[in-house]
């Protein structure tokens, strides 16, 4: 984060020392680019450019307190962009084509959104005529393959959310422990082995948890508890929350690492113990970005699918006990695309109406990171 | 706390503090040895469960209901012709997005709602990517259950992550270069194209390959737009039916039979193989160019 700091400063520094270059004669050149009065600024700028790009270097090193969790920041543009182009029309044409052609391909991420969102809407909206919304999120029963059909979203809701609580229990104090252990403890060099050790579990493909759960954590389980069934929600919540240990752990040591230096020693300062700075100060000052890794996490717990496809099993429950099998939302989509299902029958439109409940869930636990992060955010220096 | 009252009881309790500072420094570091422990028993389990299954005959062979005559051949074939259309469609898309973004986009609301849908995109769970994947290019485009469905669908998946990191490594490209450029009579495109691209190339690089390492090891998307548990063939055109590695393991992992599960274990140590080599390929790159710029 320190990085970014200077980032920002030398790009100011490198803007001023352009200004003085290009700065016509007769004007205060060394003078900071903001005081420059708009238009009259150095020729090379259209209009007043330099002042923007003044005026964004200093958002951007206060926001740099905070660690940048793949939330979304305040857009920043710091680049310089060129002056209007006086030239032949030919080169013109070319950058107005070039132009055009880099627009539409940002124009594809937003029609993904609206292509997800149109999708679960429409065929979700079919299904919600043949199925009332009442029975879709109150009854208790999800039995959409079998006769009679029962539609009740609750075991699978609860499945989901059985499952992520889960890992949650697994990874946010393990998670915690090594970023405080990280953070305050480790020396430099331990650290950057450590953490890039710790982030190879983050890019184990999925199906390999789901297979370390079901071959190796259940019978592990089962060697405990005799009664546990061969799939249950403990195995995947288990292997799902090692599976996210390296998110909050390197997430959280971020907005650790990124408190600054002053804070603990005052602490030190006022006799506290090494434990007590890590508690006291820098854990209450890192807050929001350690709050931000939890929500993270449990966000992607919940949205994964093939650890539970694997391990939790494919019976629709409502159920509390862990060592019980379990549906999830996301292994139910996997379990009826996997089948031969007729394409605009009802129980192919149950994929788009739990995928709906899915996506909806996801938006609103992103809302709630964002206002997490404003509610918490600590701003030093 | 800071009251007079509480300044006459002062007690520092020194060595009971120092005592529970010292326990807790155990229990930190013991958090940190369990991802650690974790990482080791999963990669001792697989070793264990697969090493004996993986032979040559195994890697070169089709699919087959008899566990010993079983092999990777079509689910290998298939994850390389999903793995060159993904990086065919999605590199120079999201490329040409973070250009548009960083260089080109005026600062606007709709600049800002692009950015904002791209960090929301990067946390949608993968399986509603196959959702859209089975509406609109397996049904609705009709591209059937093919390659190229497959290799779309992962496009959209993995764009939001390359974007960003295409981003970062232009942000990071000083803005004298452009100056420079400009002074010297540069169009825009001139300078992003021959000044700023270069510089930004191995940041760009390194986060497209860990965007595909992602890719290839995706499973639930892929089920979603019907990729085909068994596949006595390798694919030879975009149009075909296809398996990929990870979709081959979990389907023998969903059978009974233990020798099922050792095939499995085989293939899941090929899978680590390739990305541990697409991980490699990142950081050599990230340590090349880090040194030399």
């Amino acid at each position: 984060m320190a990085r970014a700091d200077h980032d920002a400063l030398r790009r100011e520094r490198e803007v001023r020392a352009a200004d003085r270059l290009l700065a016509p004669e007769g004007q205060d050149a060394a003078g900071p680019a903001s005081e420059q009065p708009s238009g009259a600024g150095p020729a090379y700028f259209g209009g007043d450019e330099p002042a923007e790009e003044a005026a964004e270097a200093l958002p951007q090193s206060e926001a740099s307190a905070a660690p940048a969790v793949g939330l979304p920041e305040p857009a920043e543009r710091a680049t310089v962009r060129p002056p209007s182009l006086e030239g032949p029309p030919g080169r013109r044409r070319r950058e107005a084509v070039v132009r055009a052609i880099l627009f539409a391909c940002s124009a594809v991420s937003v029609l993904t959104t609206i292509g997800i969102v149109a999708v679960l809407l429409f065929e979700a909206g079919a299904f919600f005529t043949d199925v009332s919304p009442l029975e879709f999120f109150t009854s208790t029963t999800w039995a959409p393959l079998f006769q009679p059909q029962h539609f009740g979203v609750l075991p699978l809701l609860v499945g989901s959310i059985l499952v992520a609580l889960g890992a949650a229990v697994v990874a946010l104090p393990v998670g915690l422990g090594s970023a405080i252990f990280l953070s305050e403890y480790a020396s430099q060099g331990l650290k950057r082995v450590v953490k890039p050790a710790l982030e190879v579990l983050a890019g184990v493909p999925t199906v390999v948890y789901g297979y370390f759960a079901l071959t190796f954590v259940t019978p592990l389980l089962r060697g405990v508890w005799p009664n546990t069934e061969i799939f249950n929600a403990a195995s995947a919540s288990i292997v799902m929350g090692i599976m996210i240990i390296p998110l909050v752990a390197s997430l959280s040591e971020d907005a650790m690492s990124a408190v600054p230096r002053a804070l603990r020693e005052g602490a030190y300062a006022l006799g506290a113990t090494k434990l007590e700075v890590s508690t006291r100060t820098v854990l209450p000052a890192a807050l929001s970005g350690i709050v931000a890794s939890f929500i993270l996490a449990v966000s992607r717990a919940r949205g994964e699918t093939m650890i539970v496809a694997i391990a939790a099993g494919a019976t629709p429950n409502l159920t509390l006990n862990p060592l019980e099998s379990v549906q999830t939302m996301t292994a139910y989509i996997v379990q009826v695309s996997q089948g031969e299902v007729a394409f605009g029958s009802v129980e192919y439109r149950t994929i788009f109406a739990v995928g709906l409940t899915l996506f909806a869930l996801t938006l609103l636990m992103n809302a709630v990171s964002i206002a997490v992060l404003r509610r918490f955010r600590e701003v030093y220096e | 706390m800071s009251t007079l009252t509480d300044a006459v009881e002062y007690a520092p309790r020194g060595p009971q503090r120092q005592r529970k500072g010292k326990l807790m420094r155990g229990l930190f570091l013991a958090s940190t040895a369990v991802g650690l422990i974790a990482l080791v028993v999963l990669i001792a389990d697989i070793v264990l469960d697969g090493a004996g299954s993986l032979t040559w005959r195994f890697i070169t062979s089709f699919p087959s209901r008899f566990a010993a005559r079983a092999g990777i051949r079509a689910a290998l074939v298939g994850s390389l012709w999903v793995l060159g259309l993904t990086t065919l469609f999605s590199f120079p898309l999201g490329v040409a997005t973070a250009i548009w973004l960083e260089e080109y986009a005026p600062r606007n609301r709709w600049t800002q709602l692009v950015q904002v849908n791209i960090a929301n995109l990067a946390a949608v769970p993968s399986i509603v990517y196959g959702i859209l994947g089975l509406a609109v290019f397996v049904r609705a485009m009709s591209l059937g259950r093919s390659v190229l469905a497959g290799a779309l669908t992962l496009t959209l998946l993995i764009l939001p992550v390359i974007i960003i990191a295409a981003q970062e490594a232009i942000r990071a490209v000083p803005n004298s270069i452009r100056l420079a450029a400009y002074a010297l009579g540069a169009t825009q495109w001139q300078t992003v194209r021959r000044q700023v691209l270069p510089m930004a190339m191995p940041g760009i690089l390194t986060g497209t390959i860990l965007a595909l390492s992602r890719a290839v090891g995706e499973t639930a998307p892929l089920i979603m737009i019907g990729a085909l548990a068994f596949v006595p063939f390798a694919p030879k055109g975009p149009g075909d039916a296809f398996t990929v590695l990870p979709i081959q393991i979990f389907n023998w992992i969903s059978r009974p039979q233990v020798q099922f599960h050792h095939l499995a274990a085989a293939a899941i140590l090929v899978l680590l193989v390739v990305l541990m080599a697409f991980n490699l390929a990142a950081v050599l790159l990230r340590n090349k160019y880090t040194k030399t710029l």
